[in-house]
C-alpha cells in the first residue's frame, strides 16, 4: 500500500503579505516559503509514522507547481518521505490542482491520499474532497486521528457539534487536520538525505481552470484602539452595546 | 435557477444555512432568478422557516441513510437535485458539510468553486465575480468563475439572518443513492457540546483567554463571563497544546477560523498565528497587562491591566447592564 500526501508550497505564516502588478499578483520578493503547516504537521508526519510502523510501503509527496516550490518537496524528503513527484503547472484553480493529483493517483495505484485541510494562502479546504470526487472516493474530511489495519482505516474526526469514529476500507481520501500527528523535526541523515532522493517532473495534462484570480486587496487594519480605564467597565458595557452595537 | 443546500442540526435549521438560503435569493434578484432549497429530513416547521429566509420552493428528502451526513451520498442528493431543476448556480454554507461536499460536486459537474465567499457576486457577462478571504483574512481577492455550472459556499457570519412573510412551496424529492459507493462507516459521536453553547463557528460572541491565565484552574471567570454574556469560550494554541483546554476551543490560523460579532481576548500575546483566525471578527476587545502587546493594534477597545482583576469588574458590568436592560 502506497500512500500520497498532496503538499502544497505557502508563505511562512509570519509573512506580510504584499501584492504588484496592479494589485492581480501576490508579491513573492523575500517570501520565505514553507510546505503548507496541516499537510506536513499533519498529513506528512502521519504518513511516514504509518510507514514506519510497517504499514505503508511507500510515501510519495505530490504537488502541483513551478520549479521554486522544489526546495519546499525537498523539505519533506528531509522529513522522511521518499521521493516526490511536481506536477510542472502554475496553480492555483483549486479544480486544476485537484484533476492533477487524480489523474496521476489513479494511474500510479495509491490507496490512500491524505491532504492537509486548507492551505494558508487560499483558504479553500477543497482540494482534498475535488480529489475524491474526480476519483469517485469516499472522503474524511478533518480527521484528527488515523490508524490503519490492514485495509481498514479507523478514523476519529470533526463534525458539527463534535467528533465521530468512523472505519472505511481504502482506497480512501482523507483531510488532516490538529491531533492526527506531532511537528517534527528533520533530522541531519535526513537532510542529507533529501538532495538525492528521486523528484520526478511530470507535464500538466489538459485541464481547465474554471475560476481565477482577477485582484487582491489587503485587509483593512483596525485603525484606532479605544483605550478604557480597567476600573470603567461599566464604560466598556456601554460601549460595546451603544456604539459597537454587539450586545 | 439557483439551488442552496440547508441543514437541520439539533432539531433546527442550521443558521449558516438560513444564511446560505437569504444568500441564494439576493444572488436571484441579481440574475433574475428563483431560489430552491434542498432539505433533507426536515419537518413542518423547518421547512417554514427555510421559506422564510427566501426559498420560492423546497425539495424535500427523507431517506435515513442521509442521518451520518456523509458527504458522498449529500453530494449525490445535490446532484441530482441540480440535475432535475437544470441548476446554473449552487449555494452552500462554507461550514464543515458544505468544504466537504461542494468541492466533490464541483468535480462532478465540472462547476468552478469560489469557497468561502464573504459578500455577493457581481454579475459579468456570463461569468460571476465572487469576494473571498484570502492570507487568512490578511487579504481578499476576487475570484471570477467562468463555468456554465457555479458553486459558491458562503463564510458563516458575513451577514445577518433575515426572515420575512414567505412561503415555499414544498415539493418530495426522491433520490436514488444506489450506485454511491460509499463505504463509511459510524462507530461512536461524541458530543463536544457544553452547556448548549452555540458552537464556535457559528457564534456571534467569543470570549478567549491565553497563556496569561497562567493556569487551567483559572478558568472559571472567563467561564462566567461567557455565561453571563451567552458567548462561546474560546483559546489560544499553547493552551489547548498544553491540556489547559479542550482543542476544538483552539482558534486561529491552525484552529478554528471565527467571525464572531465580538471577540473578547484576555492574556493573549495576538501572534499573528492566532490573528489570522480572529481578525475577521467585527469588534474585538483585548485585555493584556502589557500595554505594548501586539493585539492591541488589532483591537477596536483595549484594557491595559491584569486580567485577574479586570475580569471580575466585567463579569459585574455585565450583570449590571442586564438588569438594566429588563
Ligand atoms: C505555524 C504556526 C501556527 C500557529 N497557529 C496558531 C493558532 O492557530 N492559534 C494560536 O493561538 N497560536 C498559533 N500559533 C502560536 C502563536 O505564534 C503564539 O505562540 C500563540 O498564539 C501565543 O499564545 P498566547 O497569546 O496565549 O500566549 P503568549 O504569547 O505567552 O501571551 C500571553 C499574554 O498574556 C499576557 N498576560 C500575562 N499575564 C497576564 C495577566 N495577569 N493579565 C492579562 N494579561 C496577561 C501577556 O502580556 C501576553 O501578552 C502558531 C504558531 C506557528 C509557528
Ligand atoms: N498546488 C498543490 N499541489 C499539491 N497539493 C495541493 C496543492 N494545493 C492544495 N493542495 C492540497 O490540498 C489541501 C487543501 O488545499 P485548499 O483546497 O487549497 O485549501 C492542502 O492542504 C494540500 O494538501
Amino acid at each position: 500500500m502506497k500512500i500520497l500526501v498532496p503538499i502544497s508550497n505557502v508563505p511562512d505564516t509570519t509573512t506580510k503579505i504584499a501584492f504588484g502588478n496592479g494589485d492581480t499578483e501576490f508579491n513573492t520578493a523575500g517570501v520565505q516559503f514553507i510546505i503548507n503547516p496541516y499537510d506536513e504537521w499533519y498529513a506528512l508526519v502521519r504518513a511516514l509514522e504509518l510507514k514506519e510502523a510497517g504499514k505503508a510501503e511507500k510515501v510519495t509527496i505530490i504537488h502541483v507547481g513551478l520549479a521554486d516550490s522544489d526546495a519546499t518537496i525537498r523539505k519533506g524528503f528531509a522529513l522522511g518521505a521518499d521521493d516526490g513527484v511536481r506536477i510542472d503547472s502554475e496553480g492555483p484553480d483549486a479544480y486544476f490542482v485537484a484533476e492533477q493529483i487524480a489523474k496521476y493517483a489513479k494511474e500510479n495505484g495509491y490507496d490512500l491520499i491524505m491532504t492537509g485541510k486548507e492551505t494558508i494562502n487560499y483558504n479553500g479546504s477543497s482540494v482534498g474532497a475535488m480529489i475524491a470526487g474526480f476519483m469517485d472516493l469516499p472522503l474524511i474530511s478533518l480527521a484528527t486521528k488515523f490508524d490503519l489495519e490492514g485495509n481498514k482505516a479507523t478514523v476519529e474526526h470533526d463534525v458539527d457539534g463534535g467528533t465521530q469514529v468512523v472505519e472505511c476500507e481504502l482506497p480512501l481520501v482523507v483531510s488532516c487536520a490538529k491531533g492526527m500527528a506531532e511537528q517534527r523535526i528533520p533530522n541531519m541523515k535526513g537532510i542529507m538525505g533529501a538532495r538525492t532522493k528521486p523528484l520526478t517532473v511530470v507535464a500538466a495534462s489538459a485541464a481547465d481552470k474554471l475560476t481565477s484570480i482577477k485582484s487582491y486587496t489587503l485587509s483593512a487594519g483596525r485603525t484606532t484602539c479605544k483605550m478604557i480605564d480597567e476600573n470603567s467597565m461599566d464604560e466598556l458595557v456601554n460601549l460595546l452595546h451603544t456604539e459597537a452595537k454587539v450586545i | 435557477m439557483i439551488l442552496v443546500y440547508t441543514e437541520i442540526n439539533k432539531g433546527k435549521v442550521k443558521k449558516a444555512s438560513l444564511e446560505a438560503v437569504n444568500y441564494a435569493s439576493k444572488i436571484a434578484e441579481l440574475t433574475s432568478s428563483s431560489v430552491t432549497a434542498i432539505a433533507i429530513n426536515a419537518d413542518a416547521a423547518q421547512l417554514e422557516e427555510i421559506g422564510k429566509a427566501g426559498a420560492k420552493k423546497i425539495l424535500s428528502v427523507k431517506n435515513d441513510a442521509l442521518a451520518g451526513l456523509d458527504s458522498m451520498l449529500i453530494s449525490a442528493v445535490v446532484e441530482q437535485a441540480a440535475k432535475a431543476e437544470g441548476a446554473k448556480i449552487i449555494v452552500f454554507s462554507f461550514d464543515i458539510t458544505g468544504k466537504a461536499v461542494a468541492p466533490r460536486l464541483s468535480a462532478r459537474l465540472k462547476a468552478g468553486l469560489v469557497a468561502g465567499a464573504v459578500d455577493y457576486p457581481v454579475v459579468n457577462g456570463t461569468s460571476l465575480d465572487v469576494k473571498k478571504n484570502v492570507f487568512s483574512g490578511k487579504a481578499t481577492a476576487i475570484y471570477s468563475i467562468n463555468s456554465d455550472i457555479k458553486i459558491i459556499s458562503l463564510l458563516p457570519n458575513s451577514f445577518p439572518v433575515k426572515l420575512a412573510d414567505n412561503t415555499a412551496t414544498v415539493a418530495d424529492f426522491a433520490v436514488d443513492l444506489g450506485s454511491v459507493n460509499s463505504k463509511i462507516v459510524v462507530k461512536e459521536k461524541k458530543s463536544t457540546d457544553v452547556g448548549g453553547m452555540v458552537p464556535l463557528p457559528e457564534a456571534e460572541l467569543v470570549v478567549s483567554a491565553g497563556r496569561g491565565m497562567k493556569g487551567p484552574e483559572n478558568w472559571g471567570m472567563i467561564e462566567e463571563l461567557a455565561k453571563e454574556l451567552k458567548a462561546t469560550t474560546a483559546c489560544s494554541r499553547p493552551v489547548a497544546d498544553m491540556h489547559w483546554r479542550p482543542h476544538h476551543e483552539h482558534v486561529g490560523q491552525t484552529g478554528v477560523a471565527i467571525r464572531p460579532n465580538l471577540y473578547i481576548a484576555i492574556g493573549i500575546s495576538g501572534a499573528i498565528q492566532h490573528l489570522a483566525g480572529v481578525n475577521g471578527s467585527k469588534t474585538i476587545v483585548v485585555i493584556n497587562s502589557d500595554k505594548e502587546a501586539p493585539f492591541f493594534k488589532s483591537a477596536d477597545y483595549g484594557i491595559v491591566g491584569d486580567a485577574f482583576t479586570i475580569v471580575p469588574k466585567l463579569v459585574e458590568a455585565v450583570k449590571k447592564f442586564k438588569a438594566n436592560q429588563n
